[in-house]
Parts: structure tokens; C-alpha cells; sequence
């Protein structure tokens, strides 16, 4: 790959069996994403954006063509790897938080460091470094049930970014939040992105979103419709 | 250990939930202890009992003795082998005639066996003793099952018919010495005891013997020429046999509370796995292989066994050692059970018996939490996500 590419799509296709037939989701995509990136796959629903987030993020696998992460082609990866690799380089924020109820604010944020057998007292200051990003100190003894859907997704921000993963994966991360939690949400990322050089990707059609994107990769149909960079005058 | 932690954050999370399940396996851990205990300590009781009052440390049979063939009973005596002549006068071997009587309690007829026995033996558990006194009457020591049929009292005068070795009929008067309180059936139901020396005078049958029994520490047990020896397991093996099939009642109970637990946990674990397919996604996504959320399910049921072994252990505890300490009060209809029980039943818990059903009913929580959780080995990611499992 060339320096700084992060992640390659190839001539990728990707069809799923719909009543007895093939319905294709995604069809001859050809994007390379950088390091430090903050693009957004925009579209209406349908156009198959959390499809190839799916695919980037290894949780699913083109039917044709090639997806390269970090070196690694998501199509030749078994089950274990690819668990690996989420596990060490990707960060999700999900629409519905997707924040795992029975635990509190820094159970939560800790998992992703458990699953890497970080040591106990360097997962504890990566945890509470991490709820400070997010602004939420005060809330590492809440549960999920006891937080607004604004905090509830800064917790996600901050499970997702507690290991400093090369890529953080969102898909619609302000569909369920109001303009103000919004906007305090993207700049919590933003924020992130700069300060990390975290390469974020998200799957949205908010104008909330769209508006603080570098770069907006439009799909139509599972097809790349047009592939911007965005000056941000800010 | 990431797994087991997680297992039990979720297993507490989950509250009420968790509570019912263990509290319903708890309760079947110490009903099922329970309940095989008491045929444990059945055993073991009628065994003491057994061993204690009819059958000491075994018996040598007269070759042709069968005790359930009446028509064999008559011949079913020889001269006592001289080889345990030592024993006998040492009180280390106690001989026993049996012959088939009559005897006519409020005018009915009444077939029994007249078992003579030497009053002044120690190896059998009865008040033979009282055989000793010097009665005008033929002494005669009866159970207290015997008696209450026959409304016997002690005192009470009754004829008793006999045959004699030559096969002549004969008859005397007996009087009832003592009442004895035994719970063994055998020696009791349909049998008088009376002087071994007395009833082989009336039998003509000097120095013979139907049975010998020996003392517990007697550690000879040789066959002689005409005699067999008996021991414990031959002897006690109506009762094994008796207990073995109210066992197989038993394990009926075992089977149907096991199953109830089994279905609630099993009921439970597919709740939680529908009811946590996002969670499930969720924990994919975040890099755990799907071996480990299967294994994080299973363990979370698992859980609900050791659990349910913690609060068994809390009060079934306590009301095992009350019941093995002061037993159970039996139902006077016991006593016709044919079956040397007490009025008190005492359970036996053996660490066997508590370590094999926690064992067997741990493995079958780990089975019915894995049977379910085997779905999420072929989930994918995306679909579980969206909260679908195929």
C-alpha cells in the first residue's frame, strides 16, 4: 500500500441472497482511505454505506474484490482474525450505543482493554483519560439505563477510543440525538481525530454530520457516486 | 478469567432473573440430597438393624435350610459341627432351632416358627435373658409385631402344637416372658422364641440346630461338612434389594426435579440469548471471537450451579445436619413395611452422595447452558448487530 493508506478497496462487490435471489449492496467500489481521514459514506438508505463499513470493519466480507486493512485483506481473514483485528485497531460507535447494560460507564469503556489483557492499573488510567476526553468523569459508577442519549454515545466514543485504535467505524452516531448532543458529540471525535490521528469513517445522512466531514464519499445504489474533499473554513 | 468475570457481572446484572434460577437449583440440590440420603440412611439403618438383632457376624445354614421353603423346614437340622463346639460354649457362636408350630391366640389358628435359642447368648441384640426364668410354662419372648397381632400380653398363657422329630404331634403351655422391641420383621412377625435346650428336648432333637449364628469379630468363616456360611452380603441382600427398588422410585423424584431446574435454566438461556443478540453483535464487534462469547454464555448458566451450590450450602446445610441429628418421624404404618425401620428415620449424607449430585447436576447446567448458547457459534456478526441470530 502507499504511505499513509490506511485502508484500499478494490473493484469490491458485495451481494447478499434476497428471496432466493442475489441482491448486490455494493457494486465496483474503488476508495483508498488515509490516515487521520475523517470522511463520511454518505447516502440515503439502502445505498449500502454501513454495508462497506461492515466490510471495512471486518465484520463482514466482499463477495468479489478486494478490502485491505492495514495491510490485511478482509476476504482471506478467518473468523479469529479478524476478531483479532478489530479487537487491536478498530473503534465502533453505533446508532443505538449498543452499550452493554449490566455494566457501568468504566466497566464498559474498560471491555475493549480486557479483551487485550491490558494490565489492571494501566487500563484504569487509559479508562479515566478516556471518559475525560468525553467529559464524563462524573459518570464512571452509572450504568448505561441511568444516562442520557447524548452521554450514553460519549460513553461509546470514549469504549471506542480507549485503546487508541488506528480507525474508529461509525454508523449513524446522531441518529438518535438531538442537534445540541450532536454537535457535542462531533467535536468530542473531531477533537479526537486531531489530537489522535484517528482515522474516522462514518456511515450517515445527518446534515449535522455531514458538516464537519473532510472528505464525503457519496453512494447511490451500492455505487460510488462521487468521492469530495471538503475545505473546512473553520 | 476475562470470560468468568464477565460471566458473573452479567449472571448479577441480571438480577431477579438469576435469583429465581439459582433459588430453584439450590432447592433441587438439597432435595435431592435429601431424598437419596434417606434411602442412604434407610439402608444403613436396617442394616445396623439387621446386623444387630438377626444376623450378627453371619450364620452358618444347615445344608438343606432355605428359610422360604416351609416344606423343607422340617428337615432342615443337623448336629452342631463340633468344630464350633469351642465357639458356642465361648458365647462366640450362638445356635438356632427352627421348627414350624401352631398356636391358637382368641381361639383362631395361627401357623408360626418356634426358633429355639440359648437364653444365655450375647451375640444377637434380643432379651433372650429373660428365656431363663423359671417358668412352669414353656417361656416364650415374642416382637412386639407378633404381640399386637395377637394381643399377647406378658404373662398371657398360649397353646403352642408342634411336631416332633419322629413327626408325632405334641403340645404345651407357654407363657409370654417379655414383649421385645425390635424393629426387625424377621425375628418378630409369626415367631416365638423359646429355650434352644427346651424346644430340642421337645423336638427330639438333642444337639441340633437349624442356623448358627456367629459374633461380628469372629473371623473363621469357613464351610463345615453340612453347613454353609452366610455372610453379610448374602444375607443383607433382600435388603439391598428392597432398597434398590424403592431407589428406582427414587430416582423418578431425582429425574423430575432435575428436569424442572433444567427446563427454567434452559427456559432462561435462550431468553437471554434472544433477548441479547445485539449484546451479542456488540461483543463480536468489539474483537471477542465467537468461541468465547458460546463459552461466556455457558459459563453465565454454569454460574447459576455454583450459585445455586453457594445458597444450597446457606440453609441446606443446616437442615441436612438437623434431619441426619434427630431423623425423621416415621408413620406408625411403617411398621408394616415389612422393613427394619424406626419410628425415626435418620438420613446419611455421604460425601459421595453430596459430591456426586453436585457433580451430575453441575454437568447437566453446563450441558443445558451450552445446548442453547451453540447458536451464537454460527452468528454473524452483522446479523446478530441488528439483533437477529440466524
Amino acid at each position: 500500500m502507499e504511505n499513509g493508506t490506511i485502508i484500499e478497496i478494490q473493484n469490491l462487490v458485495k451481494k447478499y441472497p434476497i428471496g432466493g435471489r442475489q441482491f448486490t449492496a455494493l457494486n465496483d467500489i474503488n476508495l483508498v482511505f488515509k490516515t487521520g481521514e475523517f470522511t463520511g459514506m454518505v447516502g440515503p438508505s439502502g445505498s449500502g454505506k454501513t454495508t462497506l463499513l461492515n466490510i471495512i470493519g471486518s465484520l463482514d466480507a466482499p463477495s468479489e474484490g478486494k478490502a485491505t486493512v492495514l495491510g490485511l485483506s478482509i476476504g482471506d481473514l478467518s473468523h479469529r482474525n479478524a476478531a483479532r483485528l478489530r479487537s487491536e485497531h478498530f473503534g465502533f460507535i453505533f446508532q443505538t450505543y449498543n452499550l452493554l447494560p449490566v455494566y457501568t460507564v468504566f466497566e464498559n469503556v474498560e471491555f475493549p482493554l480486557l479483551l487485550l489483557k491490558m494490565p489492571a492499573a494501566e487500563r484504569r488510567k487509559a479508562v479515566l483519560d478516556a471518559l475525560e476526553w468525553v467529559g464524563l468523569s462524573d459518570k464512571v459508577e452509572s450504568k448505561p439505563a441511568q444516562l442520557s442519549g447524548g452521554e450514553c454515545q460519549r460513553v461509546a466514543i470514549a469504549r471506542a477510543m480507549v485503546k487508541k485504535p488506528e480507525i474508529v467505524l461509525a454508523d449513524e452516531p446522531t441518529a438518535n440525538l438531538d442537534a445540541k448532543n450532536s454537535h457535542n458529540i462531533l467535536q468530542t471525535m473531531e477533537k479526537l481525530n486531531g489530537e489522535l490521528e484517528t482515522t474516522f469513517i462514518f456511515a450517515t445522512h445527518d446534515e449535522k454530520v455531514i458538516q464537519y466531514l473532510r472528505r464525503k464519499v457519496s453512494l447511490e445504489d451500492g455505487r460510488v457516486a462521487r468521492d469530495e474533499h471538503i475545505k473546512r473554513t473553520d | 478469567m476475562i470470560t468468568l468475570r464477565l460471566a458473573y457481572r452479567n449472571l448479577v446484572g441480571a438480577g431477579l432473573r438469576t435469583w429465581l434460577n439459582v433459588g430453584v437449583l439450590s432447592f433441587t440440590y438439597v432435595l435431592i440430597i435429601w431424598h437419596q440420603g434417606l434411602f442412604s440412611g434407610m439402608y444403613r439403618q436396617a442394616s445396623r438393624e439387621f446386623i444387630k438383632d438377626e444376623i450378627a457376624g453371619g450364620q452358618y445354614w444347615f445344608e438343606n435350610y432355605d428359610p422360604y421353603d416351609p416344606l423343607s423346614l422340617e428337615e432342615s437340622h443337623g448336629t452342631i459341627p463340633p468344630q464350633l463346639e469351642s465357639a458356642i460354649q465361648n458365647k462366640s457362636a450362638a445356635p438356632i432351632l427352627i421348627r414350624q408350630g401352631t398356636i391358637y391366640p382368641e381361639g383362631r389358628v395361627q401357623s408360626v416358627l418356634i426358633k429355639g435359642i440359648d437364653p444365655d447368648q450375647t451375640i444377637l441384640d434380643i432379651p433372650t435373658g429373660k428365656l431363663s426364668a423359671d417358668e412352669t410354662a414353656l417361656p416364650v419372648l415374642v416382637g412386639r409385631l407378633m404381640a399386637k397381632k395377637n394381643s399377647l400380653h406378658i404373662g398371657d398363657y398360649l397353646t403352642i402344637r408342634w411336631r416332633d422329630a419322629n413327626g408325632t404331634f405334641d403340645a404345651a403351655d407357654g407363657e409370654i416372658v417379655e414383649i421385645m422391641n425390635t424393629n426387625v420383621p424377621t425375628i418378630d412377625m409369626g415367631q416365638l422364641w423359646v429355650p434352644l435346650k427346651s424346644l430340642q428336648a421337645m423336638s427330639g432333637l438333642e444337639n441340633e440346630a437349624t442356623i448358627i449364628v456367629v459374633e461380628q469379630d469372629m473371623k473363621q468363616h469357613a464351610d463345615l461338612p453340612g453347613w454353609k456360611f452366610k455372610g453379610h452380603d448374602f444375607l443383607l441382600k433382600d435388603i439391598t434389594d428392597v432398597v434398590k427398588s424403592k431407589r428406582v422410585g427414587g430416582a423418578i423424584l431425582y429425574i423430575i426435579l432435575l428436569f424442572l431446574a433444567m427446563l427454567a435454566l434452559f427456559d432462561t438461556q435462550v431468553l437471554s440469548i434472544f433477548r441479547r443478540r445485539k449484546e451479542i453483535g456488540t461483543l463480536m464487534a468489539l474483537g471477542m471471537v465467537r468461541s468465547k462469547v458460546v463459552a461466556l454464555f455457558t459459563l453465565e448458566g454454569a454460574l447459576h450451579g455454583i450459585l445455586g451450590i453457594a445458597i444450597a450450602a446457606i440453609y441446606g446445610i443446616p437442615v441436612l445436619i438437623f434431619t441426619a441429628n434427630k431423623g425423621i418421624p416415621m408413620p406408625s404404618t411403617v411398621e408394616e413395611y415389612g422393613f427394619a425401620l424406626t419410628t425415626r428415620l435418620f438420613p446419611f449424607y455421604s460425601a459421595w452422595l453430596v459430591g456426586g449430585t453436585v457433580l451430575i447436576i453441575m454437568l447437566t447446567v453446563t450441558i443445558v447452558s451450552y445446548l442453547p448458547s451453540r447458536k451464537i457459534s454460527s452468528a454473524k456478526p452483522t446479523e446478530a448487530l441488528k439483533g437477529k441470530l440466524s
